[in-house]
């Protein structure tokens, strides 16, 4: 493999990797915020018991999310020079604008959010926890934007092939990114939701019958409810959003090579690049012209419209957007039917504990679920974006660095080693804190202290 | 708005700035991780708790001073990043380990917190020499050859050793009882350590290039320099004998040897500002050079006025809502 295939599986594999820890601590700071002023108000010890327990989870989450992230600014560095050196100008302030709006103000107040409920008032206290997650969301805006900007770049001008910014409006509000940004922050409100409900189930499963475990399961599946059909909508926009900006990766997506009208809609196909045909298809006839254009005589682009006359491929590759889009969307739809039959259930009457005990295995295998289809997704766009790094300005190839093949095949399966390692650990102390809490043994104190150490003067 | 020729001077400033705040900030995180072996479980969780409401933020510095190469010095960004490769990834996975340890002692099941302590010592010691090993390639103009790697690997452990004793010196400071006489100990082992270190970095550094031994030689420099080693000099017999003295019966002066650790890496980086500027790539790229454009310099700028009164104002709130000795990190 050349340094260009392993940099990009490096960087896949990184991204890929840091992404699943902020689609947790985006919305699990709203959520925190929530409960902690539930318990305010109401003054019932559920929500602390659930505060207490999720705030843990934060800690880690966000702990796994910083540290991948800093591996990520280093990496446009010693892998992808030619990005910053051809774009620099405008992802530099916008990654500034993060590092300066989001990065500071979460991790600070993330110490006071944690440890210093005793330290400061109530109010004080409350107000760290809105920081974090402010923070959080701020970060969130920035890098989407400039993500965005890649897809769809606009307000700027190229002088001797550098990027120059001409109008920073331009370039925030491009336009892939008010339906990008909503789409993640869905994304990151349903993952959390399932993860939610499925560590709740799974304490119901162990006997777990305390209070805040059954809140917590309905918070879950109410959250997901409510959340899944504004997806579906948001997940709509953005994909017509993308049929007129970049129209090469929805014809990957809907696995369609000739332009014209009556395409169906694939449930099923083998994408087969070498003979530009699919095998096997499996269809709903006029689906995909129903969809993109809410007719079925619509017109779809076809993949073969993005062949240069020399044979030069400029669509993405085909198979791999096409399934990534059908393992997020059915993720979504398993979302749909298990979150909206669960609240029903609920709903009809004997709250929780109506809830049969095959809905609470499947909310248990669902916990990560929008892990599942946020990674999927974000497969979808970026693979979908190929050859172009930015697209029309500067292709992947033209930005990897000269770093030997050997050494960047070290650091990647050095890389692939301690997040393999780092995400089995993660699961098992997620469920591990999960069995301790469906005990009764949540442990007030995080670090335990033997006595003997006098108190400070001051 | 802003005259193109002072924006990079800026920048380098700024970057500057944040690379001190690193290396002082979490140097005492990292310096609190290499200690690790040789303090008992009860000091470790004591230890923890000390830095447990800071890391995270510590470590925000490093991210934005490689962020500001990163926007303000593009060309230069490329150049050092490719040229550090390895050393970098040994530091990335380092901080992670360093990083999530932190979190996965206290949560994970009892039996694994030992395995976890280790992480913590080896992602610690992993970003420390890492970190040493780049200074020195840094400071020999980034080129890969023997004598430069050994050097490299002086500076490393030079470097680790520092870090251990700003950590050190910042145990005294938050701990008390048998511990902070340990910390005191370990600060006296550590401070040969540190004049070894800035020694043999104040004595090659103006060998590797004659410009910069010019600069430092010269006359009249000689003479406006002078104060730099004198200080050094002077704040290394203080905290000598502030640690001979140290603890005290009623904690008095516990702030003086981090204090003085501090000022003895303000020191050490303004003689290496001196020596390098105006190059942001040693002898090859200067700030001129590899400066990004003046409309999207400014923008950061006007910004970060903005902005970095407010994260300084904060942090410093953080610091003394966490004042005093540090007490067992509890979330409620």
């Amino acid at each position: 493999m050349d340094t260009l295939l392993l940099s990009r599986i490096q960087f896949g594999a990184n991204i890929s990797f840091h992404i699943l820890f902020p689609t947790i601590t985006i919305a699990l700071g709203w959520v925190l915020l929530f409960f902690r002023w539930r318990f305010a108000r109401t003054g019932a010890q559920k929500w602390m018991d659930a505060y207490m327990f999720w705030v843990k989870v934060f800690a880690l989450t966000f702990a796994l999310g910083v540290v991948s992230g800093i591996t990520m600014s280093f990496q446009f560095g010693t892998n992808w020079p030619g990005f910053m050196e051809v774009v620099g100008n405008v992802a530099g302030p916008l990654l500034a604008y993060e590092i300066l709006t989001a990065f500071f103000l979460e991790a600070v107040f993330l110490g006071i959010m944690l440890f210093g409920a005793s330290r400061v008032p109530t109010w004080a206290h409350m107000g760290a926890t809105a920081l974090v997650a402010f923070g959080t969301t701020m970060s969130a805006f920035w890098i989407l934007v400039l993500n965005s900007w890649m897809h769809t770049p606009q307000g700027f001008e190229l002088r001797d092939g550098i990027v120059h910014a001409t109008d920073w409006w331009a370039i925030i509000f491009n336009p892939s990114m008010p339906y990008r940004l909503g789409h993640m922050l869905l994304a990151s409100g349903l993952t959390v939701a399932f993860l939610i409900a499925g560590v709740a189930a799974f304490r119901r499963l162990l006997g777990d019958r305390q209070v805040t475990t059954a809140t917590q399961l309905r918070f879950g599946v109410t959250l997901g409810a409510i959340l899944i059909p504004a997806q579906i909508l948001m997940g709509d926009l953005h994909g017509l959003n993308t049929l007129e900006h970049q129209p090469a990766k929805v014809a990957a997506m809907e696995g369609n090579w000739e332009t014209g009208p009556n395409v169906p809609l694939l449930l099923f196909a083998i994408p087969d690049e070498a003979a530009r045909m699919n095998h096997a298809e499996l269809g709903i006839p006029s689906g995909a012209s129903l969809i993109l254009k809410h007719d079925p005589d619509g017109v779809v682009p076809g993949l073969n419209d993005f062949v240069a006359e020399d044979g030069t491929v400029l669509h993405p590759p085909v198979a791999a957007v096409f399934w990534s889009f059908r393992v997020m969307v059915g993720t979504g739809m398993a979302m749909l039917v298990l979150s909206w039959a669960a609240v029903w259930m609920i709903w009809r009457g004997g709250g929780v504990a109506a809830l049969p005990r095959p809905v609470l295995i499947g909310t248990v295998a669902m916990t990560f679920s929008g892990w599942v289809a946020t990674l999927a997704g974000w497969y979808v766009t970026e693979i979908g974006r190929q050859p172009w790094l930015v697209s029309g300005v500067l292709t992947t190839e033209a930005a990897v660095g000269d770093v030997a093949a050997p050494m960047v095949m070290t650091t990647l399966m050095a890389y692939l080693a301690v997040y393999a390692g780092l995400l089995i650990a993660y699961i098992g102390v997620i469920f591990h804190l999960a069995r301790r809490a469906a005990q009764g043994r949540q442990p007030a104190r995080e670090e335990p202290r033997t006595a003997g150490h006098p108190m400070p003067a001051e | 708005m802003f005259d193109p020729e002072v924006l990079p001077v800026i920048f380098a400033a700024l970057m500057g700035l944040s690379i001190l705040l690193y290396v002082v900030l979490d140097g005492f995180d990292l310096g609190v991780g290499l200690l690790f072996p040789f303090a008992t479980p009860e000091e470790r969780d004591r230890m923890i708790a000390s830095i447990g409401p800071f890391w995270d933020a510590n470590e925000t510095w490093l991210v934005l001073a490689v962020g500001l190469l990163l926007v303000a010095f593009p060309a230069a960004h490329g150049t050092i990043l490719t040229a550090l490769y390895l050393p970098v990834a040994v530091m990335l996975v380092g901080l992670i380990l360093r990083g999530v340890a932190f979190e996965f002692r206290a949560k994970a099941p009892l039996v694994h917190k030992p395995s976890w302590d280790f992480a913590f010592f080896a992602g610690s010691l992993m970003t420390a020499l890492s970190q040493g090993f780049m200074l020195g390639m840094y400071i020999m103009g980034l080129e890969w050859s023997l004598g430069n790697v050994a050097f490299a690997l002086l500076t490393a452990g030079a470097l680790s050793v520092a870090y251990s004793f700003i950590g050190a010196t910042w145990t005294i400071l938050k701990a008390d009882g048998a511990l902070q006489l340990k910390a005191v100990a370990w600060s006296k082992g550590g401070i040969w350590g540190v004049v070894l270190g800035m020694g043999a970095v104040s004595l090659a550094t103006p060998l590797v290039s004659p410009r910069i031994f010019d600069r430092w030689f010269g006359f009249p420099e000689l003479l406006f320099l002078a104060p730099l080693p004198i200080m050094s000099g002077a704040l290394i017999a203080l905290l000598w004998v502030a640690l001979r003295h140290l603890p005290t019966k009623t904690d008095q002066f516990a702030w003086f040897p981090f204090a003085g650790a501090t000022g003895l890496m303000a020191l050490g980086f303004a003689g290496m500002a001196y020596s390098f500027y105006p190059y942001v790539v040693p002898e090859k790229m200067t700030i001129y050079e590899a400066a990004a454009s003046t409309e999207s310099l400014t923008i950061i700028l006007v910004g970060t006025f903005i902005v970095l009164p407010v994260i300084l104002g904060y942090t410093i709130l953080a610091y003394v809502i966490f004042r005093g000795k540090a007490t067992a990190l509890r979330y409620d």
